[in-house]
């Protein structure tokens, strides 16, 4: 027995096609989501990957760095590295700003660390590392910053000596890595009229500026405008050393909020993108729906086309099951364009996103058994409409 | 079912058959007691004005509606006796009835040795010899040349050939042509006509031709007239 679906579509391949192409760029679309929020997940993994640390070392009653604002004191990481477990405890800072580049704003996480310690950028794919104590920084390639050029973080400027690839943000921002001690007065260090402005209010208090108490006064003006804080430390265990158990320990000796890998994992994944992940999930969702209204009209139109067609081939004994499994090869057939046109076109647009796409195999194999489960669907109402057709109606009168 | 062409069985036999749409006081009465004999390799004539019953006699004939009455037989076996006597009209027409229509109605996505062979095909002969029977068929009408057309491109007298063919392709008992030749021209609808006579005689088919077609009317030996329901003959030849 000859395919009558083959026929069919070989027969108007042109409609066929054009139509394909129009639900190819809604599955291509629909895909893309999907590569959106995978890339999100990615991009948070990636950042903790990134930071080669087993324990993160925050504010108590934080879900810090990441997540929420965390802030400790940068002596801290001592009374770390003394616990049980801990082969390193690096100080760490983060912050996201805007820097200016090529007279253009460019968002960036900027990364304060000490080399060779947990949090320093990972290898790089161009230049050399930070060797300097002060202006040199390590930039991701994504940011579009060159090696040599400069760019402007706070009052200093800094120069790129190398380019890292994949060290985004959460949010997927590009990372920048300086010098510790950088990071912490560019987070932490006020512009001079805020400077003077504090120091005069400090200097009206009476509680700071007793006549009784020279130098109190100064101390204190000193004290405010340097920084002594970071916002985490990361920490790597020793082998053979329980992550967990090392968590648990600084949690109860040290005051502190300490989460494994897996902790951070979850409150990376779950918490900090999980309103972005329902908001693409319903637009999985409402793509889903509406390709298959698309999909459902289509082939319930194409099949009223053939309504005389379908009427005399039930006339000559044509099986009811013949006629449904011609409609639903159609269908099939007309999703699985759309699905060849949808997957490349979503490649093909990907790197063109501003933030990570990532396309997933697996996500393709399940929008493919998702498009044939949707197709079939689609074409119960044509179905059931050919089904309907009396073979009569090719008789006249 | 056998396939028995003998003269002394008609090939098609009414007896009082009815068809009764709608019930109450809205009922109307199509078909009032319709009765005819045709034997096999006759080409005889149904001939009525519009609203006569010819387009319910056609699809009761056909196996797509019920009589509401009346007896059917086929080839010596009773069919239709107040209910089918087969379980499978689909298999029914698709084996023992052949249909030509007004308009010729060709798949269009299907060539034309295609649209004839998907009847030996649907009766689950295989593709090869389905297209064989379609090529013998195609080449009796002198369509052979047009085998690998699509029905787009072809005028509609071959068009009206090629369901011809198509309508032969299970080699049936019983055709029903329905206004065949309204399409056409003179010259046309006579080759028309002249080619179900031969298939008529070829292969021992009886064809009912319904028209309103007068060029083509004196071309049948015997004629239904039909009318408010009621067949009556008429001896031509």
């Amino acid at each position: 027995m000859i395919s009558l679906a083959a026929r069919d579509i070989a027969h108007s391949w042109s409609k066929y096609v054009f139509t394909g192409v129009g639900l190819g760029l809604l599955i291509g679309v629909t895909l893309s989501m999907a590569g959106i929020y995978r890339g999100m997940v990615d991009d948070a993994q990636v950042l903790l990957r990134n930071s080669h640390a087993d324990v993160w070392v925050v504010q108590k009653d934080t879900q810090g760095p990441y997540a929420e604002s965390s802030s400790l004191p940068d002596d801290i990481y001592r009374g770390v590295l003394g616990m049980p477990g801990v082969e390193q405890a690096a100080n760490v800072t983060y912050f996201t700003m805007q820097v200016q580049h090529q007279g253009k704003d460019t968002r960036v996480m900027v990364v304060g660390f000490e080399p060779g310690q947990p949090g320093a950028p990972p290898s790089l794919v161009a230049g050399r590392h930070v060797t300097r104590s002060h202006y040199e920084a390590v930039a991701d390639v994504k940011a579009g910053f060159k090696l040599g050029e400069k760019i402007r973080i706070r009052r200093n400027d800094y120069t790129i000596v190398g380019l890292s690839q994949r060290t985004v943000s959460t949010g997927g921002d590009p990372m920048v890595f300086i010098p510790l001690a950088d990071a912490q007065a560019a987070q932490f260090q006020k512009d001079n009229d805020a400077i003077v402005s504090g120091r005069e209010r400090t200097a009206a208090n009476p509680a700071f500026n007793r006549p009784s108490v020279p130098g109190l006064l100064e101390a204190v003006q000193a004290s405010q405008i340097t920084s002594h804080n970071v916002n985490a430390v990361l920490v790597r265990v020793r082998p053979g050393w329980d992550a967990a158990q090392v968590a648990a320990d600084i949690q109860r000796w040290k005051h502190l909020q300490a989460y494994t890998y897996a902790n951070m994992e979850e409150i990376a994944v779950q918490k900090l993108i999980a309103t972005s992940a329902k908001q693409i999930g319903l637009f999985l969702v409402i793509l889903t729906l509406v390709s298959t209204a698309i999909v459902s009209f289509i082939i319930y139109t194409m099949t009223l086309g053939k309504i005389r067609e379908i009427a005399v081939l039930k006339l000559i004994g044509t099986r009811n099951s013949t006629i449904a499994w011609m409609i639903l090869q159609e269908s099939i057939g007309l999703g699985l364009v759309g699905f060849i046109i949808g997957k490349t076109v979503a490649t093909l647009w990907a790197p063109v996103f501003p933030k990570y796409v990532l396309l997933l195999p697996l996500d393709a194999v399940l929008g493919l058994l998702v498009i044939v489960l949707v197709c079939t669907l689609a074409s119960v109402m044509a179905i059931r409409a050919a089904l309907k057709v009396d073979p009569a109606e090719a008789i006249g009168g | 079912m056998s396939d028995t062409r003998s003269n002394d069985i008609p090939a098609i036999e009414l007896r009082g058959l009815c068809k009764r749409y709608g019930s109450g006081d809205t009922a109307v009465d199509a078909l009032k007691g319709v009765d005819m004999r045709i034997a096999p390799g006759e080409v005889v004539g149904l001939v009525g004005p519009s609203g006569s019953g010819k387009s319910t006699l056609l699809k009761s004939l056909g196996a797509v509606i019920d009589p509401t009455a009346g007896q059917m037989f086929l080839g010596g076996e009773a069919i239709f006796d107040g209910v089918w006597k087969v379980n499978d009209l689909r298999t029914l027409r698709r084996d023992r009835i052949g249909f030509v229509f007004q308009a010729p109605y060709l798949i269009p996505f299907l060539d034309v040795t295609d649209n004839v062979a998907l009847l030996p095909m649907l009766a689950g002969k295989s593709n090869r010899e389905a297209r064989r029977r379609a090529l013998e068929l195609l080449e009796a009408l002198d369509m052979g040349h047009r085998a690998k057309a699509n029905p787009s491109q072809l005028s509609g007298g071959e068009q009206q050939r090629v369901s011809i063919a198509r309508a032969l392709a299970n080699n049936p008992p019983i055709i029903l042509a329905d206004e065949p030749t309204a399409p056409l021209d003179s010259e046309r609808a006579l080759g028309v006509m002249g080619i179900l006579n031969a298939m008529a005689q070829q292969h021992q088919t009886a064809i009912i031709v319904v028209t309103h077609d007068e060029k083509i009317i004196p071309l049948f030996k015997r004629i239904y007239h039909i009318r408010d329901g009621k067949t009556y003959e008429e001896s031509v030849g």
